[in-house]
This record gives C-alpha cells, structure tokens and sequence, in this order.
C-alpha cells in the first residue's frame, strides 16, 4: 500500500454493496430465521415428545448440529443438498442447486438446531398447571399447544429468539466460504479488484456493528418493557 | 442415493506428499487443538480480568469493559478473521507489518487466527465470569468487607474462588465454541481440520467421505472435551455447594 487509504473506493461501490450484499444477507437472515424457529419449535415439541424415537431422532439431530463448525455444516450442505434434490425428484444426477437456495436451506436447518433449544427452555418454562388445565378443558395435544403452552413459551423467550436472529445475522456471512455474494462477499470482491482490503473490511465490520450492535439495544429495552413481573 | 462411497480413499496418499489422507486430516485436527488452545489461553486471561473489572464499583472502568465486549460481540467472526489478516498489518509500523506479512506459511495465517479467536472468545468468557461474580449473593461481599478484608482480597479469597466453580460448566461450551470457530480461519489459509477435509474433498473429489471424516473427528473431540471438564467440575467441586444451571442463552 504506497499510496495511503483511499475511502472513495467505498462511496463508488455503495449500491453493489448495499442493493446486492446486504439485500442477501438480510433476506437469508429473515428467511431462516422464520424456517429455524418454525422447524426449531417442531423439534422442541419432539425432544420434549413422550414418544421416546421422536425425541431420540431429534435430540441427536440438535446434539449433532451444535457439534460441528458452521463452516463444515456449509459445505455439507452446498454439496448434500444436489443429491438429496435428486432424490427427492427421482432424478438420476445431482440437480444443481446454486448457493442462495444452498445458502438458506443451511442456515434454516443449522439455526433450527439453536432455536429448538431455545424453545425448549421456552416450553419447560410454562407451569406444569397450564397443560393440565388445557386438558381438564378437553382441548387435545395440538390444542393445548398451539393454544396455551406456545403463546406462553413464545413471549417469553422473544428477546432470546431475537438475540439469536442477531447472531445469525452475523453468522451468514460465513456464506463466504461458498463464494456467495451476500455483505461481506460483495464487500471483498471489490476489495480485491481495486486491490483496497483495508478500506472495505473496516467498512464493513462498521456496518456489522452498527446494525447489530442497534438490533441489540432495541431487544434489551423490548426484554426490560416485555417482562412478566412474578 | 447415487453416490458410490470409498472409504479406502484415507488410506491412499495425499497429493502433497506427507502420507495418506487420514494422517492429513489428523493433522489438521492437531492445528485445530494448537490454534484453539492458544486462543484459549489469550481468552481466558483477558476475558477473567474484563469480566472481573466489569463488576467492581468503578464506573469508568465498567464502562470501558462494556464498550471492549460491545466491539468485539457485534461484528462478525470472519470479519473480525480478515481485520486480523487484511488489515492490521497495514496499520502497523512498517517494519513490524513488513515482518507479519512476510511470515512464512502457516505462521503467516496462524498468529492472526490465533489473535482473533482470542480476542473474540475473551468477551464471552468475560460475560461468562461477569455472571457468574453477579450470581452471588450480595451478602459474600459484605461479609468480606466486614471481616475486614480490602477490595482486592475480597475479591481474591471469597468471591472469584466461587465464581470459577459456577463458570465452569459454561466455559467448557465456551472452549467447545472456540473449537468449533477455529474453522473459520480456513478463509485466511490456514489448514485446519476443516480446511484440510474442503482440500481432501478438491484432490480426490470424495466429498461426504472427507466431510464425514471430518464430522466424526469433531464429535469425538467433543466428547473428550466434555468428560475432561466434567471430570475437571468433580475434581474441585466443594462439598455442600450445588453449582448453578445455566439460563437459556443464545449462541452459535
């Protein structure tokens, strides 16, 4: 670097940067975010099952999940996901799946693995009294779940599900390493045509920062106004 | 699925000339545990003093420990890898930065990868401590105090020997992450385990046989890592003291 720094570089690349990259990375977050806590939540309601296979199956699934680099999960999945497509249309060769659909079945699959936990301190969290009450009401398993239990479970752990939202954020930009062009991926293929590392990286942790660091005072001041005096 | 496995594949030799495929991944996960440990101990250091500082009644201090975690929590673990890698060589001296980009591989990618893991593992483990110290009961410290003890041996003799024994059980997920994070610095080139199982899977184009491979040796040293500290939480359990379950937290 003769020349010293050169900002510019990141004002000329603004809408790439921004229409392109962070318009992927925000709607991979929302996606799996509404993927994760949906299958999260229907993993919870397994390993919490009295059925012992359902919650055998799905506790593995989690344990296994929260074993693994999320880097290898990836390329697990960016590699996996051809063949299970092809299995699942019955055709003979890998489909080719590019690494958006790639990206967003990774990360709704891994994050469920998180979002169950959460669900399941959520759910553990509903006094014992509240089922038994759904029950003496004559109301079924889905019933009294989907009706009493995970209203409950939800508010109360809506500032951890959140919490984990801005880790995901975060989190995607590990797509870089299946050369995705998500924030960080458009950040650094402009940093290495114009040879500007410095600038761009700098930028974007600023960015990073900013955004999480915005997203996690509104969750402490949303945790502090939702609590439930007891 | 139409995918003809080959397992003897870890037993043919490896393009680089080191030996079989099997002793290239053990390899890498011995960079894993070298680059791991070594970020476990920056983070250990650092993290128990800005943990502890955060909880003592000096204001600025507190507020200086707060703005340290807010930094390091909120940006992202690659991007933070590529400030270590990219970037502070440059804002270096130029001698000093000269020397760190000349670095002959893997040091080159090793000592910022190490620096990095540290530094982003110190603000957990600072949390960590930081609950773990606001955990006691009040009454500890008055009870220090009016034993007659100072600031610094109440915090010395009743209330960081307490709060270690409560840490612990989440300091071992905490030193599991940073296992598990280490993998990260395979964008700055270093071959660690999962690095070397991407490049086992470029030379031989055995895909789930190296992710497989992979995926075992981490669930293994997991388990070792959980029995160690499980065998580590008996070993200076005190008697009548019931260690603390953790709340649920997020995490990745």
């Amino acid at each position: 670097m003769d020349s010293g720094f050169d900002f510019d570089v990141i004002q000329r690349s603004l809408s790439y940067l921004f229409l392109d990259g962070m318009t992927f990375t925000v709607t991979l977050t929302l996606l799996a975010m509404s993927g994760g806590i949906v299958f999260g939540t229907l993993l919870a309601m397994m390993r919490l099952s009295s059925i012992t296979p359902l919650s055998v199956v799905a506790g593995a699934y989690v344990n296994l999940m929260r074993s693994v680099p999320l880097v290898l999960v990836i390329f697990w999945f960016f590699f996996l996901v051809p063949y299970i497509g092809a299995w699942i249309i019955g055709a003979r060769d890998p489909v080719k799946v590019g690494a958006w659909a790639s990206s967003v079945i990774t990360f709704t699959m891994f994050e469920a693995a998180y979002y169950c936990e959460i669900m399941r301190a959520g759910i553990q969290s509903v006094a014992r009294g509240q089922v038994w009450a759904g029950y003496a009401l004559g109301l079924n398993y889905w019933q009294t779940m989907g009706r009493i239990v995970l209203p409950q479970a939800f508010r109360n752990m809506v500032p951890v599900l959140l919490t984990q939202t801005i880790i995901l954020f975060q989190d995607t930009s590990l797509v870089y390493v299946i050369s995705a062009t998500d924030f960080l991926g458009a950040a650094s293929k402009v940093a290495n045509r114009d040879y500007r590392l410095v600038e761009m990286y700098s930028f974007v942790a600023v960015v990073y920062f900013v955004v999480s660091y915005g997203l996690s005072t509104l969750v402490k001041g949303l945790q502090d106004r939702i609590a439930i005096i007891r | 699925m139409n995918y003809n496995w080959n397992w003897a594949i870890f037993l043919s030799a490896e393009p680089g000339g080191t030996g079989t495929y099997l002793k290239y991944l053990i390899i890498g996960l011995g960079w894993t545990l070298v680059t791991a440990l070594a970020a476990w101990v920056i983070a250990l250091a650092i993290g128990v003093a800005v943990g502890t500082l955060r909880t003592t009644p000096m204001p600025w201090v507190v507020r200086l420990g707060n703005a340290y975690v807010e930094i390091f929590r909120n940006v992202p673990l690659i991007v933070q890898m590529f400030l270590w890698f990219f970037v502070a060589p440059e804002l270096l001296p130029k001698g000093l930065g000269d020397w760190v980009k000349q670095m002959p591989p893997p040091w080159g990618s090793y000592l910022p990868a190490v620096m990095c893991l540290g530094l982003f593992t110190s603000v957990r483990v600072a949390e960590q401590v930081k609950a773990g110290i606001m955990s006691l009961p009040r009454g500890q410290r008055l009870a220090g105090t009016a034993m007659g003890l100072g600031e610094t041996q109440t915090y010395r003799y009743v209330i960081l020997p307490q709060a270690f024994r409560i840490v612990l059980p989440p300091l071992t997920s905490e030193f599991m992450n940073v296992i598990k994070n280490s993998s990260v610095a395979l964008t700055i080139g270093l071959l660690e385990l999962t690095g070397r199982a991407r490049a086992m899977q470029e030379f031989s184009f055995r895909v789930f046989e190296a992710f497989t491979a992979a995926t075992l040796i981490y669930l293994l040293t997991n388990l070792v890592v959980v029995l160690a500290m499980r065998a580590l939480e008996k070993k200076v359990r005190v008697p009548g003291l019931i260690a603390a379950g953790g709340a649920p937290q997020a995490g990745h």
